[in-house]
């Protein structure tokens, strides 16, 4: 959890602009069920940032693995892969200034191709796939950019409504440079018609807002008789200068 | 018209859902041999400086069950009051402590443990000293965006009432949502997430 010393970026201070949480899904949303008793009730206290919020852990590039970022070999035997349509998920994290975030840590998980996750309380009848764990990781580059391979998750029933059903999705868990841009979301697939039906994907009261979040299919990315291509891109809070703000004491 | 500000939409939020531990803790979660160790489970170490203590920490819902499926991070300043960071620029960090730690529930007693230090007091914007606090971030399964908390602690009773952020809660009785008690050596932290208990959630 260093600068990296071979960048010559400056440490920025500011504040994150408020979030807009008519954007956001709000707390409270009845017809994705675990929501009613998972929610506050109270109004939250809303606080400028303090450098509790300013700052944020970062994350070196030593700290990946080779096959972090590949899906299909990360738990697979040696020669072997996993089953699926084999696909590149690439794109950048930018800020909402439009600036490309360098250094940011992004996880992903998700399910297998039958819609089944590698996870102890998961009962789905759909087959494990005993080369696909699930989980991946990489770090943006100096411009943002990010990429990773995997298989197309498949759609996955669970108990909410008597028939509802996820669209194929892959999770993403993402760091900034300060806390306060720490984010959890999911990426869906172009031309998917589960995503109009989900109440987890219409927690998000704007469709406009659901939209960006569907990744394109972008063919130009695809390696030819090997994988097709996702383009996805990610937007974090973006941050006040702060130069005309007062200094930090004992800065 | 008028020139376009051009700023883009911060991506929204959707629930980390009840498998966050495949992506965010694997190897807990019994996905072995793709990271060498979970990230996040060690803050501190040997050379660590500061008093070592525990936070055992609950997340629960409004009938007061315990989430067994929730993920919490933690992020402080070090034993100083210096955060591990970049953006920090009053000076540098204890380079053996990470400042941010990760657990998820567990899955039959639904509490996280983080092995830390005891944080020092940093400054507020208006360079009043805030009182030693912990920034907590919950997600879980039903919870849509991530929820910012604060942990205070029960033996900083003066620090506490000059804290600035503190003092801007309305009604004072739930300052003590934000207040960990201490039991035998650890820290002990319960998030209501709704209720008559209902923890302070910060929109920061």
């Amino acid at each position: 959890m260093t600068t990296d010393p071979s960048s010559n970026r400056k440490p920025e201070t500011g504040a994150f602009f408020q979030r807009d949480r008519d954007w956001h899904p709000p707390a409270f949303t009845p017809t994705y069920k675990t929501s009613v008793l998972r929610s506050p009730q109270k109004a939250l206290l809303s606080l400028d940032n303090t450098i509790s919020e300013i700052t944020g852990p970062v994350f070196g590039h030593n700290m990946l693995g080779e096959l972090d970022n590949d899906l299909i070999h990360n738990f697979a035997k040696a020669g072997e892969s996993a089953i699926g349509e084999r696909i590149i998920v690439y794109g950048r994290v930018l800020d909402e200034r439009g600036k490309g975030v360098p250094g940011a840590l992004l996880e992903f998980w998700q399910a297998n191709a039958g819609g089944r996750y590698r996870h102890k309380k998961e009962s789905y009848l759909a087959a494990l796939d005993p080369n696909f764990g699930g989980c991946g990781r990489t770090i943006t580059d100096e411009d943002g950019s990010y990429a990773f391979r995997t298989i197309k998750p498949g759609p996955y029933p669970w108990p909410n409504g008597v028939n509802d059903w996820r669209p194929a999705h892959i999770h993403f868990s993402v760091f900034g440079h300060g806390f306060a841009q720490r984010l959890i979301t999911q990426m869906y697939f172009e031309g998917d018609p589960m995503i109009w039906q989900c109440p987890i994907v219409k927690t998000i009261p704007d469709r406009a807002a659901i939209e960006t979040l569907v990744a394109a299919l972008d063919m130009q990315a695809t390696i030819p008789m090997d994988a097709r291509a996702y383009k996805f891109d990610i937007v974090l809070r973006g941050r006040r200068s702060s130069l005309f703000e007062n200094r930090l004491e004992g800065n | 018209m008028v020139q376009a500000l051009n700023r883009l939409k911060e991506s929204p939020s959707q629930t980390a859902g009840p498998y966050v531990h495949i992506g965010l803790t694997p190897n807990f979660s019994g996905i072995t041999g793709v990271y060498e160790k979970d990230l996040g489970v060690e803050m501190v170490n040997d050379e660590t400086k500061g008093e070592r203590i525990t936070i055992r920490a609950r997340v629960l819902d409004g009938t007061g069950t315990p989430l067994k499926d929730a993920l919490i991070e933690i992020w402080q300043a070090d034993s100083a009051g210096l955060y591990n960071s970049p953006s920090e620029m009053r000076g540098a960090a204890d380079p053996n402590f990470t400042g941010w730690g990760r657990k998820a529930t567990d899955m039959v007693s639904g509490e996280c443990v983080f092995e830390t230090v005891k944080p020092g007091r940093a400054p507020f914007k208006d360079g009043r000293l805030m009182a030693p606090h912990v920034t907590f971030w919950v997600v879980a399964r039903g919870i849509n965006l991530g929820l910012h908390t604060r942990m205070y602690f029960a033996d900083e009773e003066q620090a506490n009432s000059e804290d600035p952020v503190l003092a801007r809660i309305e009604h004072r009785h739930r300052v003590e949502t934000l207040v960990a008690t201490r039991e035998g050596d650890a820290y002990v932290f319960d998030i209501h997430l709704q209720g008559d208990k209902e923890t302070v959630f910060f929109d920061i």
